[in-house]
């Protein structure tokens, strides 16, 4: 296949003018340079003035920090401002529990959430991919149907659901399987059921692609060399959905580490992640050099997995037929 | 017939009144909603034997394999193993094992995984599957590949990764779905040989799916040829080739030539069938046809003979002119337009390099054969 390409597309290049062959060349060019322009200004460029921030020492002043590193005046003040910079606040953050305690708790809960998750979200995605083809376009919108509606309300929503006198306890209680409501709002399992629910979609999508695409007669194989049905799953399906449970898993613990809304709503103020440190430190204390920097080591805990997601994705699409 | 059967080989327990049939479909009715996939079919393989399941696509051979190999399970009727009633037997219980069209390899597993799948599935004890794994390689010459993936293997290779697994376990049948199906014609022809040679070293029952009728005849003992749901006849491949059962099977298997007409004379055996524009056969092997019937004449392009003057001796000679000459190397097609307007192809073997009796295009010409180059059907 990839020599068959290759050839035709020599063949086209033969064909074509070398002016031509150049205006193409530059206008791939082009097209390859807009997103990375896009990342530099929108990505690179904002987190390099994070990182400066980070390295700054807050002051009442506007902006609340300094130095400000401006040329008012001349190089020589520039040079000067810039000695001011120090990793101070890193080191502050290795000193005060509350900062690598909101870093292990948000590992942690992410980690948690993240098999739940992965739990409930596989059976969805199995399920999906072996209903008759007819039916799966309508159970794949059904999937992406809550991307509908704001994200935030439908958090707010869970909030009606969970609350002491809320829908799953008025339900439970008026079944008569519990007497007193139970307390689940404001602690940790509201915040999983809350990260399970609006990150459920992450996880099917990439499973239902890598599931769907499996050739049935891999199973017909398994079951006609003697593997019993849960056997075969074990034995094919499983190992050859591990792709789509490496993606779907690194979507949903990626943006769960840093997540702010979810705790903030559902958790209440007994949880302890770092996003709602990275939010008080920046808006209740106004000390942006130290939330910068709570930023910036969060971006380098994230940095692991977003790699592993980067080489499983490379390997699946070489291995991938 | 009998004569014919044995031009293969020594083997034909079908003719045997005592032999037990080894897999028995026995009144066997699949259906998939409104559709009939498989009606009312019996059909009896004996063991040991190269059965092909031969039909164009939607006959319901692939079902009738489905259903042996416990994919699905028949509507109505049963079918028999061994002396015993499959139904109900899930698929990781039944004593087949099939080759796949697609393959099937798992693509996660070597060579060698593959093979080995079915063995430790059953429970052997790791040294024996290890030899039979070297064993299997062995057989279909892929030693140096036991480490590799499917997906760096050719296709004729993983080919036989696939035959390898699915003989691993000696099933009692082994169930072969287009077995040949994705191979070039080349890889095929030889594959073809290879596969014969297997299955009488192993001497395993072989249940072939295929719609190529070449397959089919060069490699099976008996063939089932299939239509909707049913089979039209059952024999080996030259008896279904020389006495077809029917228009359809005739008409299914090789090029045939079909002279619609009423039976003017029965005597004995013989007959003279008179085609509606007054041409005249005379057949010596009438078998069924009754007097004053319609009947159909069959006969096969290589058994006219073409020449440019009646030959003398030609009990069966019709005249007509030559329409399209098709130059094959070894042989020569004529399609020949009779002067009652029906089309005849007639082959001729191009036995010598330079033709004696040389006929070109709309030249007039005589198509004639023996009274017993062709078949009289009824149905």
């Amino acid at each position: 296949m990839a020599n068959a390409a290759l050839s035709s597309r020599d063949a086209d290049a033969v064909a074509q003018s070398l002016p031509e062959r150049l205006a193409g060349a530059v206008f791939s060019r082009l097209v390859i340079i807009v997103p990375y322009l896009w990342l530099l200004f929108f990505f690179l460029v904002p987190f390099l003035i994070v990182f400066k921030i980070s390295l700054s020492t807050t002051a009442i002043a506007m902006p609340p920090y300094t130095p400000v590193l401006d040329f008012a005046d001349g190089l020589a003040g520039f040079v000067a401002q810039a000695k001011e910079l120090s990793f101070d606040n890193y080191v502050w953050l290795t000193q005060d529990p509350l900062y690598y305690t909101a870093y292990l708790t948000s590992v942690m809960v992410a980690a948690v959430s993240t098999v739940l998750t992965l739990l409930v979200g596989y059976p969805i995605a199995y399920g999906m991919a072996r209903a008759p083809a007819a039916l799966r376009p309508t159970l794949l919108m059904l999937v992406i149907l809550p991307f509908w509606t704001s994200f935030l309300i439908r958090v707010y929503a869970w909030i009606g659901i969970l609350k002491p006198e809320g829908l799953l306890n008025q339900a439970l209680m008026g079944v008569g399987i519990i007497d007193s409501p139970l307390i689940i709002i404001n602690t940790y399992t509201a915040v999983f059921i809350g990260i399970v629910y609006s990150y459920l979609p992450f996880m099917v999508l990439p499973l239902y692609s890598s599931l769907e695409k499996m050739d049935n007669s891999l199973i017909e194989a398994a079951q006609d060399l003697g593997c019993p049905p849960i056997t075969a799953f074990w034995k094919i399906t499983f190992p050859l959905s591990i792709p789509g449970i490496v993606a779907g898993c690194l979507l949903v613990f990626i943006p769960a580490v840093g997540e702010f809304v979810i705790p903030d709503l559902l958790g209440g103020s007994q949880t302890l992640m770092i996003g709602k440190t990275l939010w008080t430190e920046f808006f209740s204390n106004r000390d942006w050099p130290v939330s910068s920097a709570v930023a910036v080591i969060l971006l380098l805990i994230l940095i692991v997995p977003i790699v592993i997601f980067q080489n499983a994705q490379a390997r699946a699409q070489e291995a991938g037929r | 017939m009998k004569s014919l059967g044995s031009i293969r080989r020594a083997f034909a327990p079908w003719n045997d009144p005592g032999a037990k049939p080894y897999i028995h479909f026995d009144r066997v009715t699949k259906k998939f909603g409104d559709f009939t996939a498989v009606n009312d079919l019996s059909l009896a393989i004996y063991e040991r034997e190269f059965f092909a399941l031969l039909g164009a696509s939607g006959c319901g051979k692939s079902t009738l394999l489905r259903m042996l190999a416990g994919f699905e399970e028949p509507t109505s009727g049963r079918i028999m193993l061994d002396g015993q009633d499959l139904a109900g037997i899930p698929p990781y219980r039944r004593p087949v094992n099939m080759m796949f069209q697609s393959y099937a390899l798992f693509p996660h597993m070597s060579v060698e995984k593959n093979i080995a799948f079915g063995l430790k599935q059953e429970g052997m004890p790791k040294a024996d599957v290890e030899k039979r794994v070297t064993e299997m390689l062995k057989l279909v010459k892929l030693e140096p590949f036991a480490k590799r993936k499917p997906h760096q293997l050719s296709g004729g290779q993983r080919q036989r990764v696939a035959l390898a697994r699915s003989v691993a376990k000696r099933p009692k049948v082994l169930l072969l779905d287009e077995p040949l199906g994705a191979l070039d014609k080349k890889l095929r022809e030889e594959t073809q040989f290879e596969l014969m040679d297997l299955q009488q070293e192993l001497g395993l029952t072989f249940v072939v799916v295929t719609h190529d009728q070449e397959e089919a005849m060069t490699m099976a003992d008996r063939i089932a040829i299939m239509d909707k749901g049913q089979v039209m006849q059952v024999a080996t491949p030259a008896e279904v080739y020389e006495a077809p059962a029917s228009r359809f099977v005739a008409g299914f298997v090789g090029n045939v030539n079909m002279f619609e007409g009423k039976v003017a004379e029965r005597s004995g055996n013989s007959a003279r069938i008179t085609g509606g524009t007054g041409a005249e056969i005379t057949v010596e092997n009438a078998g069924e046809a009754v007097k004053d019937t319609e009947v159909s004449f069959a006969i096969r392009p290589e058994k006219i003979r073409i020449s440019s003057k009646r030959p003398a001796d030609a009990i069966n000679a019709l005249q007509g002119e030559v329409y399209d000459i098709a130059y094959l190397g070894d042989m020569t097609v004529y399609h020949v337009r009779l002067d009652d307007g029906q089309m005849v192809r007639a082959a001729t073997m191009n036995a010598t390099r330079v033709a004696d009796d040389p006929l070109t295009w709309d030249d007039r010409a005589w198509i004639s054969f023996r009274p017993d180059a062709g078949v009289v059907l009824t149905r």
